[in-house]
């Protein structure tokens, strides 16, 4: 019996460090880069609006992703990077919030209006593709960056080069989000399901899966990280996805005046700091400021 | 209410591939959880030892942690596979069986020990004691717990939607976020086709119980 438990327990502590292995492939950070804005000092606004009621609570919370390298990932200090994050932060000190003050939640892609509408987050900031279906759950203020959809494939790979090139065949995306309804509905693969992008990373290492689909700017970061493994089937990008800041349906005092905001960033370079920092790091020509969709 | 008649066509997708993980994932559950059952009564020191190391490590960690086993580990050690389904049958087979194996050696247990010793004695070899005599009467006694450990694998097979599969579950989250005013009754829908396999399952478990159980 005893020789048996130490037999129970060597097999429970390999079992665990192949764990601990594989797990730790999947982590990782991400550097750093604030735009570290100061705050304004006793900023005013109209009684009633989000904003004072922002400003005079002194605390703000964006949802961001947790799990996006370059726009959106939490590291192990837990303090969330990306651009994604600046933009937050840039926001927040208009507010006279300074970034410590600043709550971050994760919001994934099936989860985003929802926390909106229940008010578990003030901002969402998330490489939030603004679409109609959405319009008519939040609003957007942005877009603030304008992505496109691309594919990212085994560094090996040589037979997708276009998104023709996966029909029938297996893509991994994140339930419910844009890119796999495109990819499935459009572009005719079978859609392999998983609950956020990292997770589809494992797949594809494994050929399980020919390719992941979703915006060129989130696969960069993939891409960045782990350069020997994986590369994008093409620069060329197959859709537009603009990314707006989405807020609570019909606050248009704060949709326009977040919208001032941004175009502000753009005129004092904030903007551009704020992407050299971060996502500059792999797409290295900052981007202009979208026009914005005041709508 | 409409996003439940809207949504049938997914639903009923998704209702199918967890009937199959379901079905499939019970039948080899109770095949190997049995044969486990049986390794663990058996003579040879070995059987019974890898039996219970088996039944004592996988009953005692979490499902999740079986499904990230059979869906990321074994495809790093080249167990690769193109359906994400056979990774979710791998795991909940895997799991269940332990919990079967632990029925079933409880329904060995209450066969009184005189009947073993009787077979033994007229000349039966270990695995005719076993096949004719005990296990016979040892299956109908735990059919019960059975159907409780079968009713939780058509619950479990949720975690697949987790893990690459597009199961009722997994339809439930794509439709949730498709639907965000009907969040609540996408998921009473979900609740819905898992209570249809669920009901059905304890009932004809209940016929099957009087039929053949045996009380002690």
């Amino acid at each position: 019996m005893k020789a048996f438990l130490t037999r129970r327990k060597s097999l429970l502590v390999a079992a665990s460090a192949a764990l601990a292995l594989t797990l730790s492939a999947c982590g990782g950070g991400g550097t750093g880069g604030g735009t570290n804005p100061t705050p304004v000092e006793k900023p005013s606004f109209a009684a009633g609006s989000t904003m004072e009621k922002l400003a005079s609570a002194g605390k703000i919370t964006i949802g961001t992703k947790f799990d996006q390298p370059l726009f959106g990932q939490k590291g192990l200090d837990g303090k969330p990077v990306g651009f994604d994050v600046e933009i937050g932060k840039l926001i927040a000190a208009k507010l006279g919030i300074p970034a410590d003050k600043i709550e971050w939640v994760e919001t994934v892609s099936a989860n985003r209006e929802q926390f909106i509408k229940q008010g578990k987050v003030d901002l969402i900031v998330a490489t939030y593709t603004i679409n109609d279906k959405r319009k008519k759950e939040v609003s957007f203020a942005g877009p603030y960056y304008e992505a496109g959809q691309a594919l990212m494939v085994n560094k090996d790979n040589t037979t997708i080069t276009k998104p023709e090139d996966v029909k029938g065949k297996n893509v991994c995306s994140v339930t419910g989000s844009t890119p796999a309804a495109t990819i499935v509905e459009k572009y005719g693969a079978v859609l392999v399901p998983a609950a956020t992008y990292s997770a589809c990373l494992e797949p594809l290492r494994n050929k399980q899966v020919e390719a992941v689909t979703t915006d060129n700017a989130i696969l960069a970061g993939f891409v960045n990280k782990e350069p020997d493994a994986f590369k994008l089937a093409s620069e060329e990008t197959f859709t537009k996805e603009p990314y707006g800041i989405g807020l609570k349906l019909d606050d248009t005092e704060f949709r326009n005046w977040i919208n001032d905001q941004l175009e502000s960033f753009a005129k004092d370079g904030s903007y551009k700091k704020a992407w050299e920092g971060t996502a500059g790091a792999v797409i290295k020509t900052a981007p202009e400021l979208p026009a914005i969709d005041r709508y | 209410m409409d996003v439940i008649i809207e949504s049938l066509p997914q639903y009923w997708d998704g209702f199918l591939r967890t009937l199959f993980l379901a079905v499939v994932s019970g039948i080899i559950a109770l095949v190997v959880g049995t044969l486990l059952a049986a390794a663990r009564v058996s003579p040879v020191t070995a059987l019974r030892g890898f039996s219970m190391a088996y039944v004592e490590v996988v009953r005692n960690t979490p499902l999740t942690i079986a499904f990230f086993f059979a869906a990321v580990v074994l495809p790093r050690l080249g167990v690769t596979f193109q359906q994400f389904e056979i990774a979710a049958i791998i795991a909940l087979s895997a799991y269940t069986s332990a919990f079967i194996a632990e029925a079933v050696r409880s329904g060995v247990n209450s066969v009184p020990v005189g009947q073993a010793e009787a077979a033994r004695s007229i000349g039966m070899k270990f695995s005719q004691v076993l096949s004719l005599i005990i296990l016979p009467q040892a299956l109908r006694t735990v059919i019960p717990p059975m159907i409780n450990i079968l009713i939780a694998l058509v619950k479990n097979s949720s975690v697949a939607g987790a893990f690459y599969v597009l199961e009722l579950f997994g339809y439930g989250k794509q439709l949730a976020n498709e639907h965000g005013d009907a969040v609540m009754w996408v998921l009473v829908g979900v609740a819905f086709f898992y209570l249809l396999i669920t009901v059905p399952l304890g009932y004809v478990a209940h016929q099957v119980e009087r039929k053949v159980a045996i009380a002690r």
